[in-house]
């Protein structure tokens, strides 16, 4: 254990701000302390850097207690990197990193050793400042400051490191370019780490384990994917949060929930209408939309929902940034966008919309089956270039959707749509058998996230039920529309 | 090295030019002549009169050591005290031991006090005596304070000690009739007729103040961070603290007690090396030593020669010539700053 936290309490007259917090840490762990404001977690390190005086409790580091240790001892074998370091105006980095050697040498005029000097340029090294050695630390930015003070702090070559809100004034770049210096050097030095952070989601990217504090006391303890629920969360911040997984990395992801007002916004409040080229669905709030649509793939919230008709010949060589360049020319922001693209002719556009008892469902299709396919025998096929979809549907819902409501929305339609095919008798014609879609058909569900909630959009439920139905309908109807313009050419 | 050879220079530039300069001005040459033939024994030259020996033995030479003692010593403690204290405007007289050694000496010179034994030498003696005993109570009563003695609560008992004896100093003045103009030249502060009992008295406290001062350098570099920072990277810093404080108020204690109250040199010297060579410790306290030393011989040298025969305070000459320095400095380093 690199670290030892005993039964350790402390107080400020009569305010408690520490309770009996016990925790241990092992060698070569990244440890992340969170909290509130005054949960006690600033106390904490104060405490284990010996500058608060320890009343009750123990604390150990490496085996030694910290009351054995001297000030020049507790150095060699701990460091800090505080919150924000007091400015002294005109020294250098490199006499700044200097003083972490202090704890290092002895006698009343030691001299400046190779080990020293070693020491201060495998810090610099590592925090990316060997460049700005001569420089006055005024002249660099908050960041760069901060990695030098982390350099004078991995010049006293600790065993353990204690940050206290490390990156509390940085911007993101300088944020991220910190604890990934950390992090490396722990990594690379075998370095144990303990710190406190504000942020929850650089707790959990970097941390291997949390400790959660509230009111002085202990509320969860372990891996940060583990005790890091929102309903821990909520309760220790006192403020609705949400979890989310980060598209990176296993760990979770938290943001806030505003406490706003949405404006009612039926799916009435949609608009159809149709450029040249193009059949645009406009919304007066954003949707929250899962689909798999050229542009805005995957979760995201939209407003306009643009389906774009190509000639056969289109070069596909880059879909999306000609996509990109023609939802901007046209005026739709591509971050709240979804866009399609089909061969086939737009004004054929199938628009449905149901208003059930407690939700109403709207679909816009188009259809074309020129490459028609059958799932469970496309291995028979020769591998194709993509080509636009020709099967493109917006699935519109108004309601709340979780987010298996919206995988199964997105199941409850894909078959739908493969029974409408078999219905319409169109066959996969390199296989001869019926086809269950096109090689590139694209899909979009989009909830409106206000009034009622469903947790679920599966054939069980009223909403599933009227979702089959619309979809199953529209492509029926999209495809009669195709057929017949196909039989007019 | 080019700055301590400069440095050097200035200091040794600065005692010739103090001994060499008075109602009779005495060349260089012959005052290296002198004082081989003195200390080392080498032959006195013809030329030059018998009578200068004991001008530059007995009066010049004492009182430009003097000078240069007393400025060290200011300077040196003004610089340790603006880097402990975190204070810009801290100054050798902020913790209030110099009120102390003041309120001794003006009760001597009020008293007309004179110990058998010692004589005229009684005011240093008992000046000194009040400065360390000011110095023992600022602390204890800081430590009674808070066990942890931070920056504020010294900065805030120096002034409350300071304002006090300050008050019975302005009381003795109040009261005083016969003496009062001895009273106020030597609150001005004077190097002159002193001899070198006086330097004699303040040797022993800076060779061991400014020999703390520097041996201390990288904690006084560790305590510009902030107290947490020293802590964090291994300092002891109460009992650093003590010790550098005591130092350098034992230096002004003793400084005062010789000289009386002369300002500004421990405010302005250790800012003007600054200035130049940066805030390193290990740099600014030898600089700030020679400097400080020169600076104040210089300074006597003009008060005693701008308006001959009569002699200005020195204190005054000290502000007089100091602060154009200062602005002329600190505007250039200000100026390349922003350009």
């Amino acid at each position: 254990m690199m670290l030892e936290v005993r039964a350790v309490s402390h107080r400020y007259g009569p305010k408690q701000v520490l309770d009996r917090v016990t925790f241990a840490v092992e060698k070569g762990e990244i440890f992340g302390i969170l909290g509130p404001n005054g949960s006690g977690k600033t106390t904490l390190i104060k405490l284990i850097s010996k500058e608060l005086p320890l009343a009750s409790g123990e604390i150990v580091i490496d085996g030694r207690k910290l009351s054995a240790l001297s000030a020049k001892q507790w150095a060699r074998m701990a460091a800090v990197l505080p919150q924000t370091a007091e400015a002294a105006p005109g020294y250098t980095v490199r006499e700044t990193v200097a003083l972490g050697r202090y704890p290092h040498q002895r006698g009343f005029f030691p001299t400046w050793t190779e080990d020293d000097e070693a020491a201060l340029r495998d810090a610099l090294a590592a925090v990316g400042l060997t460049g700005k050695i001569d420089e006055p630390l005024e002249r660099l930015s908050g960041g760069e400051r901060q990695r030098a003070y982390l350099a004078r702090a991995l010049a006293q070559e600790p065993k353990l490191l204690l940050l206290d809100e490390p990156t509390n004034h940085m911007d993101v770049s300088g944020q991220v370019r910190l604890l990934d210096r950390l992090a490396e050097a722990a990594h690379a030095r075998g370095l144990t780490v303990v710190a406190v952070f504000h942020d929850m989601n650089a707790a959990s990217l970097y941390c291997d384990r949390v400790l959660v504090l509230n009111k002085g006391k202990i509320a969860a303890l372990g891996a940060p994917a583990d005790v890091m629920t929102p309903a821990l969360l909520e309760e220790v911040f006192a403020a609705p949060i949400v979890r989310l997984a980060h598209p990176a990395s296993a760990t979770p992801m938290f943001s806030f929930m505003p406490n706003k007002k949405q404006g009612e916004s039926p799916v009435g409040g949609l608009r159809l209408s149709f450029l040249d080229d193009a059949a645009v669905l406009t919304a007066a709030a954003p949707l929250r939309v899962l689909s798999s649509a050229l542009i805005g793939a995957g979760f995201q919230w939209a407003t306009h929902f643009v389906n774009r008709q190509v000639g056969l010949d289109y070069d596909c060589s880059d879909a999306e940034g000609d996509m990109r360049r023609y939802l901007e020319q046209h005026g739709f922001p591509p971050e709240r966008t979804v866009g399609m693209m089909t061969a086939v002719d737009v004004r054929d556009a199938v628009w449905l919309q149901k208003e059930g008892e407690a939700f109403s469902v709207a679909v816009m299709a188009t259809a074309g089956v020129g490459n028609a396919v059958d799932a469970a025998r496309a291995w028979q096929h020769q591998p194709l270039a993509a080509r636009p979809g020709t099967i493109n549907m917006v699935v519109v819902i108004d309601g709340v959707l979780t987010e298996a409501a919206f995988v199964q929305a997105v199941m409850t339609a894909t078959e739908a749509k493969a029974k409408a095919l078999a219905d319409c008798s169109v066959c996969d014609p390199e296989t001869g058998t019926l086809a269950t879609g096109t090689s590139t058909d694209s899909l979009a569900v989009a909830a409106t996230q206000t009034g009622q909630v469903f947790a679920y959009a599966g054939t069980a439920t009223e909403l599933g039920r009227a979702l089959g139905r619309l979809v199953y309908e529209a492509t029926v109807e999209a495809l009669g529309r195709w057929e017949k313009r196909r039989k007019r050419r | 090295m080019w700055m301590y050879i400069l440095a050097v220079t200035a200091a040794v530039l600065s005692l010739l030019v103090g001994i060499s300069t008075g109602s009779l001005s005495i060349p260089f040459s012959s005052i290296v002549r002198i004082l081989a033939a003195e200390w080392f024994g080498a032959a006195l030259p013809r030329h030059i009169p018998a009578d200068w020996v004991p001008i530059v033995m007995a009066i010049r030479l004492p009182r430009v050591v003097l000078a240069f003692l007393v400025g060290a010593s200011l300077a040196l403690a003004g610089a340790a005290f603006q880097g402990l204290l975190k204070n810009a405007l801290a100054d050798p007289y902020t913790l209030g031991v110099s009120s102390g050694a003041s309120v001794g000496a003006v009760l001597v010179i009020f008293l007309g006090w004179q110990w058998p034994f010692f004589g005229t030498f009684t005011l240093p003696v008992v000046s000194i005596l009040f400065g360390m005993a000011t110095l023992a109570a600022v602390l204890a009563f800081t430590r009674a304070v808070e066990r942890r003695m931070s920056v504020e609560t010294i900065i805030l008992a120096g002034i409350i000690f300071g304002a006090f004896f300050s008050a019975f100093i302005s009381l003795m003045i109040a009261l005083t009739g016969e003496e009062l103009r001895q009273i106020i030249s030597w609150l001005m502060g004077s190097v002159a007729m002193r001899g070198w009992k006086y330097s004699g008295l303040l040797l022993p406290f800076f060779l061991v103040g400014a020999a703390v001062l520097i041996a201390n350098s990288r904690e006084l570099n560790a305590f510009a961070f902030g107290e947490a920072a020293a802590l964090h990277v291994g300092v002891d810093v109460t009992r650093r603290k003590v010790i550098i404080l005591t130092a350098a108020a034992l230096l002004t204690g003793a400084a005062v007690s010789v000289s009386g109250t002369i300002g500004f040199v421990g405010l302005v010297v250790p800012h003007m090396v600054r200035l130049v060579c940066g805030p390193n410790y290990r740099v600014l306290l030898p600089l700030s030593l020679l400097y400080g030393g020169a600076f104040l011989v210089l300074a006597d040298v003009a008060a005693r020669t701008i308006i001959e025969p009569r002699e200005l305070p020195i204190g005054v000459i000290t502000a007089l010539i100091g602060a154009p320095l200062f602005a002329v400095l600190f505007f250039r380093k200000m100026k390349r700053k922003m350009g």
